[in-house]
């Protein structure tokens, strides 16, 4: 096994562009993705009937379709369509659609939207009903019951499958790599595969890289729960 | 155009094989890392652990190139040293089902073992006091016991593999999505062609959730519901 | 239960015994029209596909094609995946280090490829413009090489026809290609017609080699010499003309 390839500053230097590009498409995404979760939730336990239809079929679409899927959808099937060319050298929103980045940043949001939202709505179901009844009790309005009573234990209740769902998007920002000019970790890898025919060392040098990312992810959740789970922990003393 | 469609709904059948062939190696490596984590054995509880861990800590992708790629270079090397002619050639099939089982086993490890958990001690004590050798308890008590446990997380599991699948397109397996991608390209409509196959996975998906929901009413039948 | 693991793994696993004397598995990258593509239906066919086709035929031998992403096809030969890539692979100093080739099949140059309204004068003139290759084609390093350092963005693709792709939705302002490849794969479609071809003919030597040629693993040199005869056979009996001429109106050899 030929490892003198991998650590040689050009080839560090690939990965590391890789690891921050990855990390960028991560944190944006998480980030964006959370917003438009928080709304679709919303949404979802809303009392419009006609918008829970909407965004349910919404998060049914998302899914029940894979990712890869998604991206070219949004990559090279939006970029087909005459509307979005007419307007996409000139016109603001959609000058965006011209750029890898945006697309890859937009599919991985929504997808990342859509699972977030359905998990956010479950645990927004599971509110104790007392709980919100004495909100109402109270006098809250409806925005504030849920601004200050049912987001806040909805969200904490929702920890610790959300930090799988980080660590999902983390895997699967190495989708990236299937959109022309985004240089993620696994292009750096396949990049150095193809120049150097070393398949085992570049591969595993990018395994290598989300372990180590998972294990930050994994610990970071770790300390999240300790702190916005107190309340549930076994007694320390 | 329209032979374009044929071939993506023949790239659908290969979808499925892959996914079923997956789902049985990965059955298969989850009841034996279940059955290594609860056996208590600190070696095999350890390596069972680290297979878990280390598998749910890199992407699949970057696992199945890894066994595309580098497995076939490595086997090869191997036999070329072992000095017989024959060159085993790993193609994007068993690459896809050996990479999507080992990965989904490892999910399914954890599904089956918080499943088997879930079942009262008291079944497991009656089956030792009927003089039932392991294996008879498994096949009679554990196994109807943990399906209605196991449920939930292995329909998860299941719709996870499905869309996985698509993955196997990027190391050359002509299935739907790698078919949808070249005819898109070779006639520079890719919005039909995506869609096209985005409709079959959300009827898979469908499919599969209903035949799961059948299966989960089938082995609740005797368990009790509290009304809401 | 582990018999039936190791018999489902067995089974998984294709052993391939390297047929030498019945099978030649024979490499394609089906995405470069007209040399390399398919048709609807998911035939291999074009001009590199004939020729392979021609030369089993000579050598008695059955081709088996295998379709491979183009920047893993000298990887994938020395994974043995198949035995040679006929898919106008041209013969660079680079290419040879790890890989022997036969003589070459065909000779054509690149050239740069841009939209009618922008004013070509010298690669200069590209400056701020957007040009999409084929990742690992010798037209990438070219574009590397001369066109990056003169302010040019260049995309690596992965299969040249998601370059025309992109070029026909309008994220690219224009591609680095084969001439015949972008005549007939691209400028004589519809979507092609405000493109044309600009500059010089590439033939430099340091980015497009000498030529296409077939690829086999270094340390075979019978089946070197099998294929080279093979291919001066079909020149000798009118085969390679026939080819030639149902995809191309030129001779396509070369100097």
């Amino acid at each position: 096994m030929d490892w003198e390839v991998i650590f040689r500053p050009e080839s560090l230097a690939l990965y590391g562009e890789g690891l921050m590009t990855t990390l960028w498409l991560l944190v944006s995404s998480l980030v964006i993705g959370g917003i438009l979760a928080v709304l679709f939730a919303l949404a979802l336990t809303g009392p419009w009937k006609w918008l829970q239809r909407i965004v349910g079929a919404y998060t049914f679409v998302i899914r029940g379709t894979p990712l890869l899927i998604q991206i070219y959808m949004i990559y090279y099937g939006l970029g087909q369509l005459e509307w979005i060319q007419a307007r996409w050298d000139d016109v603001w929103p959609w000058t965006h659609f011209k750029d890898p980045a945006f697309c890859a940043l937009l599919a991985f949001s929504l997808n990342t939207a859509g699972y977030t939202a359905e998990m956010l709505a479950g645990a927004i179901r599971e509110t104790h009903a007392g709980e919100i009844e004495s909100a109402q009790a109270f006098g809250m309005s409806r925005l504030q019951v849920m601004l200050r009573i049912v987001l806040p234990s909805a969200m904490r209740r929702t920890l610790p499958p959300y930090s799988n769902e980080v660590v999902m998007m983390l895997h699967s920002t190495s989708l990236a790599s299937a959109v022309p000019g985004m240089l993620d970790v696994t292009a750096a890898a396949s990049r150095i595969y193809s120049d150097f025919y070393l398949p085992f060392e570049a591969y595993l040098a990018a395994a290598a890289i989300y372990l180590c990312a998972t294990f930050c992810l994994i610990a970071l959740f770790k300390l999240a729960e300790r702190h916005f789970l107190a309340h549930l922990a076994p007694r320390r003393h | 155009m329209s032979d374009y469609y044929w071939s993506i709904l023949n790239g659908a059948l290969l979808t499925v094989g892959v996914s079923l062939a997956a789902l049985a190696v990965s059955i298969a490596l989850g009841l034996l890392g279940a059955a290594a984590k609860l056996s208590g054995n600190q070696p095999l509880v350890a390596l069972a652990t680290v297979y878990t861990t280390i598998i749910r800590g890199i992407p699949e992708l970057v696992l199945m190139l890894l066994v595309f790629y580098g497995g076939s270079i490595g086997i090869n090397n191997l036999l070329e040293m072992s000095g017989t002619g024959i060159t085993l050639d790993i193609e994007p099939f068993s690459a896809g089902v050996l990479t999507l089982g080992f990965i989904y086993g490892a999910y399914m490890t954890e599904t089956f073992r918080g499943a088997i958990l879930s079942i009262p001690r008291g079944q497991f004590e009656a089956a030792a006091a009927f003089g039932m050798g392991p294996v008879q308890a498994f096949l009679r008590i554990t196994l109807p016991q943990m399906v209605r446990y196991a449920l939930p997380g292995f329909t998860n599991n299941w719709l996870v593999l499905i869309k996985a699948t698509a993955l196997i397109s990027l190391i050359g397996l002509q299935e739907m999505t790698y078919l949808a991608k070249q005819a898109s390209a070779a006639t520079r409509s890719p919005f039909a062609f995506f869609l096209f196959t985005a409709a079959l996975f959300l009827l898979y998906t469908w499919v599969s959730l209903r035949a799961l929901r059948w299966l989960h009413a089938r082995y609740s039948l005797g368990t009790q519901r509290a009304e809401l | 239960m582990k018999k039936l693991i190791l018999a489902l793994a067995m089974g998984a696993l294709a052993v391939t015994a390297s047929a030498q004397n019945k099978e030649l598995k024979v490499a394609i990258d089906p995405t470069y029209e007209p040399f390399t593509f398919k048709t609807a239906d998911g035939k291999p066919t074009g001009f590199d596909v004939d020729i392979a086709s021609a030369v089993c035929e000579n050598l008695k031998r059955k081709c088996v094609f295998v379709e491979q992403v183009w920047d893993s096809m000298i990887p994938g030969l020395q994974a043995k995946k198949y035995d040679v890539i006929i898919s106008s692979m041209s013969i660079t100093a680079d290419r040879q280090k790890v890989v022997d080739f036969t003589d070459k099949y065909y000779n054509t140059p690149s050239k740069i490829i841009i939209k009618n309204d922008i004013k070509f004068d010298g690669v200069a003139s590209l400056k701020g413009k957007k040009i999409g290759v084929l990742k690992g084609s010798t037209q990438e390093k070219y574009a590397n090489g001369e066109l990056k350092k003169v302010g040019v963005t260049v995309t690596p693709y992965e299969a040249q026809d998601q370059v025309y792709l992109d070029i026909k939705s309008g994220r690219l302002d224009g591609t680095v290609a084969d001439v015949l490849e972008v005549t007939g794969g691209f400028l004589s479609k519809p979507e092609g017609k405000d493109y044309v071809l600009v500059g010089p003919e590439l033939f430099i030597p340091k980015y497009f080699g000498t030529g296409a040629g077939f690829a086999i693993r270094k340390g075979l040199p019978e089946l070197k010499k099998e294929l080279n005869d093979a291919i001066k056979a079909i020149r000798a009996n009118g085969t390679y003309k026939k080819i030639n001429d149902k995809y191309f109106k030129i001779d396509v050899y070369g100097g």
